[in-house]
């Protein structure tokens, strides 16, 4: 049976490494625990011991949450350019944005899975065995398309992966089709994320019709940043060939899109500050904190980053210089983390409905849980990556014994 | 370890290895939930296979309602009636508050409270009544929720007697770790509430804005929930299914009234406290991890009574009645008072009027 071996093989590849490989996953592996002890507290006793509350209904989890839709989301989003410029190696560009938009996919729906009350309950969100509000709420959508780009994905790695394992060539007639259906996929599922935010009358803060295009630009930022570094690890470690040019092309790409999300940015704060109505005062949290919000401590140092790493991905000298490249996409990840996390939950729930104040701050436990699930997606990409690796890898040498083609798209 | 609504739990070896063996049963039945969260008894696994509220047959439901008397009988020791009594036709609730003459004494609160089995720890308040200064008028942004409302009789003037709102969000010693004292952050409260026993309301150059829920006719909150599990009655009362609800607080987030609470710890309910005239969409004991709201009292407007909040005012500033009966009280107010309603551009369309009658 040739899936049971590669299942086998599978396995015997992630019992190999060397001591750094161990350390990195006994670290995982320590947050994991820990934060599944933390979310079983949570279990035992509500999520009381979040400080969400009535107040502010949303907080840490749901903000990560749509900080990794955008990471899921951009991965894919970087075939486009790879296929537009001919960047050689654009199999391992489809395999490893892929792979990082599956670890992201199962990030977020823990994220989800956390932050909700009833997880007992979460079939009621699937035809047939609930019933889901579709098409009415943004969240049946959702689940909707989190899940199709899920299992899309998922297949499209495993079948890469399984036809690299047995040697033989991919079917491009299968795997073309699904690698341009994931595209759109890819950006309908921040979308309607974005959606899900826009559509709420009750918070001015999110009901800005500039949600959307804000998200996809900003997700264009933060996804590549992370493939970036990849890419120079993995050309490193693996003799994954990938030229300076295609990376100093992502950084150029960055750059305008970084570019776009400042500039949307300010136009909104045109649009609140010169209007100046009774809405104004959750950009004021968002950027000057209202009677003790805290979240604005963030705003300027993400805002200050951005320009930052828009500057060096601008200027061609410091796109192409790997310390300056590596800076921008270490401040891209600070600035867009902020920006879409924390800093669109809670400004947009800050001061509530009936303009009341609570200033949120997450708990140990909210901690706790967000670097569990950050870990248990950060190990499944490297269990997915390792396994790519003797399959990406250019050179003919591999641990498991298997038979390597290149094929090429 | 199960969610189910059992208070205060305790987690022992012979329980855990106990449900182990039922959630092995349940995973068998191709359950796909962690087996830690399937803690399954058989109450349980009925729960968790409950169909929707609106697709039971009729034999389906009295079963379903027989079974939660059970359930309260048991953790309650009180007998109590769960009627599912559906809307009569030809009603469409409406509701009307005099702001000339509500005083904020909160008495409709806590009448509320103990009307609806609400949660007495944390302490959950559908009725919120916002004190606003005569000079600036409605705005949200300088309105007191936690301004001091002294109790009736003969302890009036003692502060333990009084009718305090729910306090503001308290945070477990795990979180003020993180949190510095969570409560000096509300100047508001810690000054009004350390006003003492010579509190009084109505303050002078105040005015008060009691909110629940609007029962819109086109309720953000029904749009917005994955799973349909709050919908609006026939008669116009947004309900919600606690056997359906995920916990997911989209219906909060969407809201313009802030008249959705969610029960995020097990809700503390003393059986002497219980009300034992319920209704399924209405005030039956809620569950941890669900969403509740203001049901206009189902369990009692259904059988032509008024909601405990009418009953109770001192000062009769709250009218309810048949928006469809030309000659109701609620008709007369809209055809012949300066009525309005709350964010009115959002175009959610209350059914709770606020009017001026003096």
């Amino acid at each position: 049976m040739p899936i049971v071996n590669f299942l086998k093989a599978c396995i015997s590849i992630w019992l190999k490494g060397n001591k750094y490989y161990w350390a990195w996953v006994a670290f995982l592996g320590v947050l994991i625990v820990s934060g599944i002890a933390a979310y079983f507290g949570q279990i035992m006793h509500g999520l009381i011991v979040t400080s969400m509350r009535d107040q502010v209904s949303w907080g840490f989890y749901i903000g990560n949450f749509t900080f990794l839709v955008g990471v899921a989301a951009a991965a894919v989003m970087l075939v486009i350019p790879a296929y537009i410029y001919h960047w050689e190696p654009i199999k391992e560009v489809v395999l490893l944005g892929e792979m990082l938009a599956i670890s992201a996919l199962v990030m977020c729906m823990l994220f989800v899975t956390v932050d909700i009350g009833r997880p007992d309950r979460m079939l009621h969100l699937f035809p047939i065995f609930g019933k889901p509000n579709f098409p009415v709420s943004l969240l049946s959508w959702d689940v909707l398309v989190l899940s199709l780009y899920f299992v899309l994905n998922l297949v499209i790695v495993s079948y890469l992966l399984y036809t690299g394992f047995t040697g033989r060539h991919y079917n491009a007639k299968i795997l073309i089709p699904l690698v341009l259906i994931s595209i759109p996929s890819a950006i309908s599922i921040h979308t309607v994320t974005a959606f899900l935010y826009n559509g709420i009358v009750a918070r001015p803060f999110w009901n800005a019709s500039i949600l959307a295009p804000r998200f996809l630009a900003s997700a264009f930022c933060s996804g590549p940043a992370i493939l970036i570094i990849l890419f120079q690890i993995l050309r490193k470690v693996a003799g994954l060939r990938i030229k300076d040019e295609a990376l100093a092309k992502i950084s150029e790409l960055m750059a305008y899109a970084m570019f776009i999300n400042l500039f949307l940015f300010g136009a909104e704060m045109f649009k609140e500050y010169y209007s100046h109505t009774e809405h104004l005062i959750y950009t004021k949290v968002l950027l000057f904190g209202v009677g003790g919000t805290k979240v604005h401590l963030f705003t300027w140092p993400a805002l200050a980053a951005s320009v930052t790493a828009f500057i060096l991905f601008l200027v061609p000298k410091t796109r192409k210089n790997f310390y300056t490249m590596n800076l921008g996409c270490l401040l891209i990840w600070f600035g867009v983390y902020t920006e879409k996390g924390m800093g669109l939950v809670i400004p947009g729930l800050t001061p509530d409905t009936l303009g009341e104040i609570y200033v949120y701050a997450p708990s140990l436990t909210e901690y706790r849980v967000a670097a569990g699930i950050f870990s248990i997606g950060f190990l499944i990409f490297t269990l997915l990556v390792k396994i790519a690796m003797p399959i990406m890898k250019m050179k003919e040498t591999n641990p498991a014994g298997i038979r390597l083609v290149k094929p090429h798209l | 370890m199960s969610l189910n609504n059992k208070p205060s739990r305790q987690l022992n070896r012979r329980k855990f290895l106990g449900d182990s063996v039922k959630s092995a049963l349940g995973i068998a039945a191709g359950l796909a939930v962690p087996g830690v969260l399937s803690g399954c008894g058989t109450k349980e696994i009925e729960n968790f296979f409950q169909k929707h509220f609106l697709e039971l047959s009729p034999a389906e439901l009295k079963s379903l309602l027989a079974r939660l008397e059970r359930e309260n009988l048991k953790k309650y020791g009180k007998s109590t009636v769960v009627s599912a009594k559906p809307a009569m036709p030809g009603v469409l609730f409406g509701y009307g508050l005099d702001l000339s003459r509500c005083i904020g004494c909160r008495r409709c609160v806590h009448a509320c409270v103990k009307e609806n089995n609400q949660s007495r720890d944390p302490a959950i308040q559908w009725i919120r009544v916002l004190e606003f200064s005569k000079e600036k008028g409605i705005d949200f942004a300088e309105a007191n929720p936690y301004y001091c409302a002294p109790g009736s009789g003969a302890g009036a003037a003692d502060s333990s007697n009084k009718l305090p709102a729910a306090p503001p969000p308290q945070l477990t010693g795990e979180q003020k770790q993180i949190l510095a004292d969570p409560v000096s952050q509300y100047p508001l409260y810690k000054e009004k509430e350390t006003e003492g026993p010579g509190c009084k309301v109505p303050r002078p150059e105040h005015f008060y804005v009691p909110i629940s829920c609007q029962q819109c006719e086109n309720p953000p909150c029904v749009k917005v929930c994955p799973v349909k599990a709050t919908w609006k009655e026939p008669d116009g009362i947004v309900v919600i299914d606690y056997n359906w609800c995920i916990g997911c607080r989209y219906c909060m987030a969407a809201c313009p009234y802030g008249a959705r609470h969610f029960n995020w710890a097990e809700p503390k309910l003393p059986s002497e406290d219980v009300n034992p005239d319920m209704h399924y969409l209405g005030n039956r004991p809620r569950y941890r991890g669900v969403v509740e709201k203001c049901t206009y009292c189902i369990q009692r407007t259904r059988n032509g009574r008024y909601p405990a909040c009418v009953e109770i005012c001192p000062v009769g500033a709250r009218k309810f009645g048949n928006l469809l009966d030309p000659n109701s009280e609620i008709r007369y107010i809209l055809e012949h008072k300066r009525v309005l309603i709350l964010k009115n551009d959002l175009a959610t369309r209350p059914k709770f009027f606020y009017f001026y009658g003096l």
